[in-house]
């Protein structure tokens, strides 16, 4: 039986802002000793109170209008309650009705929403003892939830990856998977109709693409197999384990939660005028595809040449510098691509430089520009007549024939030399 | 010493005369505390050593501040830095806070000597002070009476002249109703006034910050320490002092004479209008339409935040597990849970934010033709120790009158009026709009000049 691939995913990012989403605590928290970074309010305490961050509001407003959401024009934060040792106040601060952007799309594929909300804290497993660091508690995250529009893993990986350069081109956030500052849930279920099943299944605990890639295409195969056989799917959560290369049962809908949502009193609803918009808008640079149709037009690359330098936004700023002092678009390109130029001069100008300083490598060889000297003298006695008698500007024309057969690869020093040398010698 | 002023004026002036140093009053205040604090139960933890070295700091400057030598002690739901803060619980009965209020801080800048921390119905749930966990807290007036709750050690301390001032809290009339029922000023401040930043919270969109005074000068000196954002409660605005009218408009809601209400409280509410319209002040009937929504709306909301507020004492991190809740804050967390709950969210919680709308509504119209409604603060006078412990409903029903304030968000000082029959202390309560606070004062030092009102301790 041929199934229809069902994909949605839910990408959360933690912004690069400099503190967490409530309270003054740095929000990096990466390689921090454990409960350095904390204080009354991310550890919950009694008597603590929240108050937004209003940079990562910002950033979670741009990455909307980067990818054209509807801004909420009043947006409200809700507490959802649910038990975890790493939950510091029962519930998390996060957003429900009135998100702060809604709707927008990324390569085609719809979008939902983007919330903003609190991360928890991490709990540490040894073998007789749980430890909590509450580094992570109240830290910033931005959630991005997909409609169910994925049909098959390529769409997937190249949304993530793409979702993932956006971010960094707003300077929203590295979105290191590997720091975790970039996490990817996917909603998975086959279909034998349009229709969505009536159940899908959460993947989660995935770090990095690859193990997303791998994690998506062993439940599919697990989901394939389970409908061949006749059996029903169930509303389930499931983890990925690297060591085993299959998906595991976390939870099942029998204990689903209830998340007893209702609006944060400690935060009154934040109304977004409508210049703050216009501004974050007016500070969207230019994005990933963007550039990629720029670069098309204007410096002649491959595909394959733009998407690289693209794809790391330092990379393709430093080869649009060097193309402002040099117009060896495609020399530059390969340089930086091929032979990793761009880390060796840290200034674009040293690269082009150093272009120059390869130049002679690049020119014809001296016997082979002679060789085509010799042939353009020989074809034209008249013009060497011309020269010989005192015309000396009729060289230009001669070292025009002489580039003509080189190709252009000749040094134009060389070429020069070579024709005056050999008039003077034989002619 | 042997006459310990009672108000924040004459204590500096004996201060500045050097009639009696601050730690002289700390002493006589302490002499109080243990003289009647075994029966009356008013403090659960006295912080003897950290008075006397503030009194002695006082005693070195020139009492310049605005409240210089002033004795303070808090309902213990006040996180106080490295003192013990329980909540009036069992479930934090060793806890000790790593900060301190906001309100805490303020007044000790400003020069008042902290003497402890109160007893209080447990998360503040109660409306009599018998939900202690650490057992109930006895009227100074008459022992056999409630002083009313939550915030009974604060309005047991001030009128046991244990303390000068206390702080409480007024989710639903906490420092109002205690404040009636002890003979002393008490206020609920605009919801934004004063941060709640270090108050253990129970219902977030209702707590404020209530402070008990024997007068209403005091009251106002208290309120303009307390006031103002301090970055760490997002609602609180900051606002200029307004200049006071001149000429008042008061009202009272015809909605406001029910059953439940004592006649005594009704008779004293009539010479409250007749006293104001001796001064010259109009006093006009109202309309409040939805009067009757107020306690219902009140029994959603308050238990829905309640049950989000008290999830953290897991039994993880605070000591104690959730076996030690008591019977009101286990019926709270049920309550509010249910009514939090996937398919209740929308019949109970959003109507009732539905109603509290309309309720601001009433109000927002009331003050289009008046500048203050006056009500009462509890429909009946203090009542017995366990009268209404079997009966939680007719508890609840205690907050008729205050819960206005709370849903609204608007201030409300309660002022002490008269003693009944029986000899306990009743009063009357005094709503303005939002930052409304000075007019309220102005009229309720005008009511206490015209009655001639003066401070009385019960001990």
């Amino acid at each position: 039986m041929i199934y229809q691939i069902i994909i949605g995913l839910e990408i959360h990012i933690e912004p690069n802002t400099k503190s967490k989403m409530f309270c003054g605590c740095q929000e990096d928290h990466f390689g921090a000793k454990p409960n350095t970074q904390t204080c009354p309010i991310c550890l919950g305490l009694p008597g603590a109170l929240p108050i937004a961050n209003s940079e990562a509001i910002k950033k979670t407003m741009q990455l909307g209008l980067a990818l054209g959401s509807n801004i909420s024009k009043i947006s409200k934060f809700y507490r959802k309650h649910y038990f975890y040792p790493d939950l510091a106040k029962s519930y998390q601060i996060s957003q429900k009705d009135n998100p702060f952007c809604i709707g927008g799309s990324l390569m085609g594929k719809k979008i939902n929403h983007i919330h903003l909300e609190e991360d928890a804290g991490k709990l540490i497993h040894s073998k007789d003892e749980s430890l909590i660091d509450f580094n992570r508690s109240g830290c910033a995250l931005i959630e991005m939830v997909t409609e169910p529009v994925f049909h098959d893993i390529s769409e997937v990986m190249s949304f993530v990856k793409e979702l993932q350069l956006v971010v960094r081109y707003l300077d929203i956030s590295n979105a290191d998977m590997e720091k975790g500052t970039m996490r990817l849930e996917a909603n998975i279920s086959l279909s034998t109709s349009e229709k969505l099943p009536n159940y899908k299944v959460e993947l989660k605990n995935i770090n990095s693409f690859k193990f997303l890639e791998k994690a998506i295409k062993t439940e599919i195969e697990r989901q394939t197999n389970a409908l061949n056989s006749g059996q029903k799917l169930a509303q389930e959560t499931r983890g990925y384990d690297e060591k085993t290369k299959t998906t595991f049962s976390q939870r099942t809908k029998a204990d689903s939660d209830d998340y007893r949502y209702f609006p944060e009193p400690d935060i009154a609803p934040i109304e977004i005028p409508g210049s703050m918009i216009l501004d974050l808008r007016s500070r969207i640079p230019e994005l990933p595809e963007q550039k990629r149709k720029r670069f098309a037009e204007k410096y002649k690359l491959s595909s394959d040449y733009i998407n690289i330098l693209v794809s790391d936004l330092e990379r393709a700023n430093y080869f649009e510098k060097a193309c402002s002092l040099s117009k060896e678009y495609k020399t530059i390109a390969n340089l930086i691509i091929n032979k990793n130029f761009d880390k060796e001069y840290p200034e674009p100008a040293g690269l082009v430089k150093k272009i120059y300083d390869l130049g002679s490598k690049m020119y014809e060889s001296a016997k082979v520009t002679k060789n085509a000297v010799e042939k353009v003298l020989i074809d034209n006695p008249d013009i060497v007549t011309s020269y010989k008698n005192g015309k000396g500007q009729v060289i230009g024309f001669l070292i025009g024939q002489v580039q003509k057969k080189l190709k252009g690869k000749g040094n134009p020093k060389l070429v020069n030399d070579k024709i005056v040398e050999l008039i003077r010698k034989n002619f | 010493m042997n006459n310990i002023p009672l108000t924040i004026k004459e204590t500096q002036e004996g201060l500045k005369a050097k009639k009696f140093s601050a730690v002289e009053l700390v002493d006589s205040y302490l002499a109080q505390i243990n003289k009647y604090n075994k029966e009356f139960n008013i403090f659960l933890t006295v912080t003897e050593e950290q008075a006397y070295k503030k009194a002695k700091e006082i005693d070195r400057s020139n009492f310049q501040s605005p409240l210089s030598g002033v004795v303070v002690s808090y309902k213990d739901i006040f996180l106080t830095k490295d003192v013990r803060t329980t909540a009036g619980s069992k479930i934090l009965e060793s806890y000790i806070p790593p900060y301190s209020a906001t309100s805490v801080n303020r007044i000790e800048a400003a020069g008042a000597i902290p003497i402890g921390k109160l007893n209080c119905d447990a998360f503040a749930h109660g409306s009599s002070g018998e939900n202690s966990d650490f057992g109930v807290t006895k009227n100074p007036w008459n022992k056999e009476y409630v002083t009313g709750g939550s915030s009974s050690g604060p309005a047991g301390a001030v009128s046991a002249n244990m303390s000068l001032v206390s702080l409480g809290s007024d989710t639903g009339g906490s420092t109002r109703q205690p404040a009636n029922f002890c003979n002393l000023v008490g206020l609920k401040p605009t919801y934004g006034a004063i941060s709640r930043y270090g108050v253990i919270a129970m219902s977030s969109s209702l707590d404020t910050v209530g402070t008990f005074t024997h007068t209403v000068g005091d009251m106002e000196i208290m309120y303009d320490v307390l006031r103002g954002e301090d970055g760490f409660d997002g609602n609180v605005k900051n606002f200029v002092k307004p200049e006071i009218k001149k000429r008042f408009k008061l009202g009272i809601a015809k909605e406001y004479f029910i059953d439940g209400l004592d006649a005594e409280v009704e008779k004293m509410i009539f010479e409250v209008k007749k006293t104001y319209e001796k001064m010259g002040i109009e006093v006009v009937e109202i309309s409040l339409p939805h009067t009757k929504y107020m306690v219902p709306v009140y029994y959603i909301i308050q238990p829905a935040e309640v049950s989000s507020n008290l999830g953290r004492f897991d039994g993880i991190r605070y000591g104690n597990n959730r076996n030690s809740f008591g019977e009101e804050a286990k019926r709270r967390i049920m309550l509010g849970s249910y009514i939090l709950s996937a398919g209740y969210y929308d019949e109970y919680y959003e109507k009732a934010m539905k109603v509290r709308t309309k309720i601001i509504n009433d109000f927002d119209e009331a003050f289009k033709t008046v500048d203050a409604i006056i009500s009462p603060v509890s429909p009946t006078p203090p009542f017995k120790l366990g009268e209404n412990t079997k009966d939680p409903l007719k508890m609840y029903l205690e907050d008729v009158y205050t819960t206005t304030a709370n849903l609204v968000g608007i201030p409300s000082l309660a002022l002490p009026s008269t003693f009944s029959t029986s000899g306990l202390p009743i009063g009357f309560q005094i709503m303005g709009p939002r930052f409304s606070e000075h007019a309220l004062f102005e009229l309720g030092r005008k009511y206490h000049q015209e009655i001639d009102y003066k401070p009385k301790i019960a001990l």
